[in-house]
C-alpha cells in the first residue's frame, strides 16, 4: 500500500475517534457541570478538562480566564478556530477519506462525506452549546454507523491495519486523558485527597465510555476512583479499556510488520504488557495519575515510530 | 455539408420539425407524457442529495470547507438508436486511428509535411510539439490511448466533431455517474428501453492500459497519477482508480532509481510500469519540463525514453489536438488510411491565411471565433450574441495576432427536452465519446452528453454552467 495512503487511513482512524472521544468526555464534564459541585461551579474542572486535552494555551489566549460553560463547550465542540473541536475532526477525517476515497469503500466514503456536511449543515443552529446532549448524542451515534460500515465493508488490507492503529492509538489516549481530567477533578474539590466516597462522577464516565451496565455486571466492586480506573486500564473485554486498545495497537502491528518495525514493535509489545499484567498495586492509590501519563506517552512514541516505519516519513530513496 | 447557420431552428433530438416524436424516444416520450411534473421535481432533488452525499462534485478552486460543487445533472435521458451510434463509431475509430498515425509520424519520419498536407511550422512552432519525443518509441506506436472526441449535430442531424481531446480528457465518470443515477431513479425505464450498458468501461480502460505495458512485462502495474485532492477532477481520479482496483498516486509518491519508476509503499518500493496521468506535459518532470513543477517525477522521462514505463496518454499527444491543427484531420485521415472521413469538421477558417482573415473581421457577426489554444469555454468569442464592444475587443486581439485564432460558423447545436425550472424545454447539447486505444480500439457506447442549462446558450462546459445527461444508446 501506498504510503501517503496509509498516512490518511491512519489519520482518518485517528480523528474520527477523536471526535467521538471528545463528545463523550464533554458529555461526562458538561453533565457534572449541572450539578452543584464545587470545582464545576468555579470553572476549574472546565479548566482541568482543557489543560488534560492539551488546549488550555490556545483556549486562554483567545478567551482568557472565562470558563463559562457554554463558551467551552463552543470552543470544544463547534469552534472553527481550534483545529481539534468536535467539528473540525469530523472535518479532518472527511478530507483523510476523500485523499483515499479510491482505496476505502464507498459505503466508508459516503459515511465520513454525509457526516461532515450534516455536522456542518446544523451547526450552529440545530447543533449548538445550548443543544450539546443532543450533539453530542448524535457523534456517537455516527461514530458507530462508522464503525459497523468499516466492519461490513473495508478490505482487511493493510489500510484495515492501519486505520485501526490510528483507532486504538486514539482512543488509548483519550480514555487516559478522560480518567486523568476526572482524578485532577477530584485532587481538587478533596484538597488533594482523591479519596471519595461519591460515586456519582465516576458513574457519568463510565456511561460515557459505554461501560456502566459492564461495571455493574462483571464487578462486584463498589464504583470508587481506583476501582474505575482499574476496569477501565485492565479490562481485558471492555470495548473502550486500556487493554483493548492497546492489544489492538499490538496486533494490527503485528499485520503489517516490515523489516523496519521491530522496535516500533517492541515497544508496543511493552505497552501491552504493562496493561495486561497491571494492577492497582502497579499504581498504588497516588500514582494513578503519572500511570496514565505514561501510558499517553507511550501512545505518542508509537505514534511517531509508526509514522517513521510505515508512512513515508523516511524512505531512502 | 456546410452546416446551417443560426436563427434556423435546431435539430431537436427528441422531436421531428412537425412535432413528431423521433423512434429512439417513443417509448421513453410515452413515459414522461405519463409522469407528474411534481414526481420529476422530486426526483431531481432526490437526485442532487445523493450526488453530495456520494461526493460527485468539483473542486471549486479557492474555496474552503469542502464547498464542492455539484454539476448539475438533468433526468432526461439523450437517445441514440443502434444505427445512429453505429455510424458515430465507426467515424470515432477511423478518427483516432488516423490521429494516432500522425502524432506517431511526427515524432519519427515526418511523412506528412513532406506530403506538404501542412507546413512544418505549424508543428514545429508549436507549443505543444515536444522536442523530447522525436523518435522515440512507443509501446504499439499508440500515443492517444484515451481520447475524448466532442462531438455535435448541426442541420438535419449530422454529426461534426467539434474538437478532439488527445490530452487528459475528462468527464467519463460523470458518464458512468450518470448512468448509475438514471437507474436508481428510474429503474422501470431500463425495463421499457434496451439500453447498451457502459458500466465495463473501467474494465476496457485497465485492460487497455495493460496491453501498452513495456515489452516483457508479464503482470503490468497499472496507477492513476493525479495532481491531488485539491485538483478540480479529483474526484474522477479517484474514482477511476478504484473502479480499475489500482493505485491513485501523487507526484511525491513515486520516484525514479535506477532507471525504473518505484511508488513508496508501506512495505518499500514497488515497481510501476503503467502511468494513467492526470496532469498535464508540463509538469510531469521537473528535470525536464517546468522545473518548478512539484506535482511530477523528477527523472520520469528517463525512464520513459529507456522504455521501462508507459506514461498514457504519451507525451506531446496535444500536437495532434490543438485548434491549429484541428481543420487538418480530414486530410490525415485520407492520408495515413486512405479512406474518405466517415465524420465532418466543422468548416473552419485559419486565420494565420490572409483571406480567411479578412472574411473573418467582415463576418464577425456571424463567427465563432476560438483562441487556438484555449479550453473550457473561455477565450471565445460567439459573434451572434456578443456586443459590439465585445467584436471590437475581439478584433483588435485578432488582428496583434491572427495566428492564434481560428473561425468557424455558429453552429445550431441540436436541442435534447431538459427539465427546468419552467418544466421540459429545449437546450443545446454535445457529445463527448471516449475511444479506447491499445491492442485494439474499443468504444464504450454512448459517452458524456454535456448540456447548456440556459436558453438559448450555446456553452456547455461545467465552468460555464453546463450541466450532464445520461446517453443512451438502445440496442436493436
Amino acid at each position: 500500500m501506498l504510503s501517503r495512503t496509509a498516512d490518511h487511513v491512519y489519520w482518518l482512524g485517528r480523528y474520527a475517534e477523536r471526535a467521538e472521544n471528545l463528545a463523550r468526555t464533554l458529555d461526562v464534564q458538561y453533565r457534572l457541570s449541572l450539578l452543584p459541585r464545587k470545582s464545576t461551579s468555579e470553572g476549574v474542572g472546565w479548566g482541568l478538562t482543557l489543560s488534560t486535552l492539551s488546549y488550555a494555551d490556545e483556549y486562554a489566549a483567545r478567551f482568557g480566564r472565562d470558563f463559562e460553560t457554554h463558551r467551552v463547550i463552543d470552543f470544544l465542540a463547534f469552534d472553527r478556530e481550534n483545529p481539534s473541536s468536535i467539528l473540525n475532526c469530523l472535518r479532518a477525517a472527511r478530507e483523510n477519506a476523500r485523499a483515499v476515497r479510491g482505496t476505502i469503500s464507498s459505503e466508508m466514503w459516503e459515511t465520513f462525506n454525509s457526516t461532515w456536511l450534516e455536522a456542518r449543515g446544523n451547526a450552529p443552529n440545530r447543533f449548538s452549546a445550548r443543544n450539546v446532549a443532543e450533539f453530542v448524542e448524535w457523534v456517537k451515534y455516527r461514530a458507530h454507523l462508522a464503525r459497523g460500515v468499516v466492519l461490513g465493508s473495508m478490505l482487511r488490507d493493510e489500510g484495515y491495519h492501519f486505520m485501526q492503529m490510528g483507532t486504538f492509538l486514539e482512543r488509548a489516549d483519550g480514555v487516559a486523558r478522560l480518567l486523568r481530567i476526572r482524578l485532577a477533578c477530584e485532587a481538587t474539590d478533596n484538597d488533594g485527597e482523591p479519596v471519595t466516597h461519591d460515586y456519582l462522577p465516576w458513574t457519568v464516565l463510565l456511561r460515557a465510555l459505554s461501560a456502566y451496565e459492564i461495571f455493574r455486571r462483571v464487578s462486584r466492586d463498589r464504583v470508587t476512583p481506583m476501582h474505575v480506573v482499574e476496569f477501565a486500564a485492565f479490562r481485558p473485554d471492555v470495548p473502550r479499556s486500556l487493554l483493548r486498545s492497546a492489544e489492538l495497537v499490538f496486533d494490527n502491528l503485528a499485520a503489517v510488520a516490515n523489516t523496519r518495525s521491530g522496535e516500533t514493535q517492541r515497544r508496543a509489545g511493552v505497552l501491552h504488557s504493562m496493561l495486561r499484567f497491571g494492577t492497582l498495586d502497579t499504581f498504588g492509590a497516588s500514582g494513578a495519575e503519572a500511570f496514565l501519563q505514561d501510558v499517553s506517552a507511550r501512545v505518542w512514541d508509537l505514534n511517531d515510530r509508526i509514522g517513521r516505519d510505515f508512512l513515508g516519513h523516511t524512505f531512502p530513496t | 455539408m456546410q452546416p446551417v447557420v443560426t436563427p434556423v431552428a435546431p435539430f431537436d433530438e427528441m422531436y421531428t420539425a412537425d412535432g413528431q416524436v423521433r423512434p429512439p424516444y417513443s417509448v421513453y416520450c410515452d413515459w414522461l407524457i405519463r409522469e407528474p411534473e411534481d414526481e420529476l421535481r422530486q426526483k431531481r432533488a432526490e437526485a442532487d442529495s445523493l450526488f453530495h452525499r456520494v461526493g460527485i462534485t468539483f473542486a471549486v478552486y479557492g474555496e474552503q470547507d469542502g464547498n464542492e460543487r455539484l454539476i448539475p445533472f438533468d433526468i432526461v435521458p439523450r437517445i441514440l438508436s443502434a444505427g445512429e451510434w453505429r455510424r458515430l463509431a465507426a467515424g470515432l475509430r477511423q478518427r483516432v486511428q488516423a490521429l494516432n498515425a500522425f502524432i506517431a509520424d511526427i515524432y519519427h519520419g515526418q511523412d506528412i509535411l513532406r506530403a506538404g498536407v501542412l507546413g512544418p511550422e505549424q508543428v514545429f512552432c508549436n507549443d505543444h510539439y515536444r522536442p523530447e519525443m522525436q523518435g522515440l518509441d512507443v509501446p504499439g506506436g499508440i500515443y492517444a490511448h484515451i481520447a475524448g472526441i466532442d462531438v455535435v449535430r448541426a442541420g438535419q442531424g449530422e454529426f461534426y466533431v467539434l474538437e478532439d481531446n488527445l490530452r487528459v480528457p475528462s468527464g467519463v465518470s460523470y458518464m458512468l455517474e450518470d448512468r448509475k443515477m438514471m437507474m436508481r431513479l428510474f429503474p422501470e425505464l431500463f425495463a421499457l428501453n434496451r439500453v447498451a450498458p457502459v458500466e465495463h468501461y473501467p474494465d476496457r480502460l485497465l485492460e487497455n492500459l495493460a496491453s501498452v505495458a513495456p515489452a516483457g512485462v508479464a503482470a503490468p502495474v497499472v496507477v492513476v497519477l493525479t495532481p491531488g485532492a485539491h485538483n478540480s477532477a479529483y474526484f474522477e481520479h479517484a474514482f477511476l482508480a478504484q473502479q480499475m482496483g489500482v493505485e491513485l498516486v501523487e507526484g511525491q509518491d513515486l520516484f525514479v532509481r535506477g532507471g525504473f519508476v518505484y511508488m513508496r509503499t508501506t512495505q518499500g518500493p514497488q515497481r510501476v510500469d503503467v502511468i494513467y496521468r492526470r496532469i498535464d506535459d508540463d509538469f510531469l518532470d521537473p528535470l525536464v519540463f517546468r522545473s518548478d513543477s512539484a506535482l511530477g517525477v523528477p527523472g520520469l522521462m528517463s525512464a520513459y525514453r529507456a522504455g521501462r514505463v508507459t506514461i498514457a496518454n504519451a507525451i506531446g499527444t496535444g500536437i495532434a489536438d490543438d485548434k491549429s491543427i484541428y481543420p487538418y484531420v480530414p486530410d490525415m485521415v485520407r492520408f495515413y488510411l486512405g479512406e474518405e472521413p466517415l465524420l465532418s469538421n466543422v468548416p473552419t477558417r485559419i486565420l494565420r491565411k490572409p483571406d480567411d482573415l479578412a472574411y473573418t473581421l467582415a463576418h464577425l457577426d456571424e463567427l465563432v471565433v476560438k483562441e487556438v489554444h484555449g479550453a473550457g469555454g473561455y477565450g471565445m468569442l460567439i459573434g451572434p450574441t456578443a456586443s459590439q464592444a465585445e467584436r471590437e475587443d475581439f478584433r483588435l486581439r485578432i488582428l496583434a495576432a491572427p495566428e492564434k485564432y481560428i473561425a468557424q460558423p455558429t453552429l445550431a447545436l441540436s436541442t435534447c427536452p431538459t427539465f427546468v425550472e419552467q418544466g421540459v424545454a429545449p437546450r443545446h447539447i454535445d457529445l463527448r465519446p471516449f475511444v479506447l486505444s491499445g491492442k485494439e480500439i474499443t468504444i464504450v457506447p454512448g459517452g458524456l452528453t454535456r448540456v447548456a442549462l440556459r436558453a438559448g446558450s450555446l456553452v456547455v462546459n461545467s465552468s460555464q454552467g453546463g450541466g450532464t445527461k445520461d446517453t443512451w444508446v438502445l440496442e436493436d
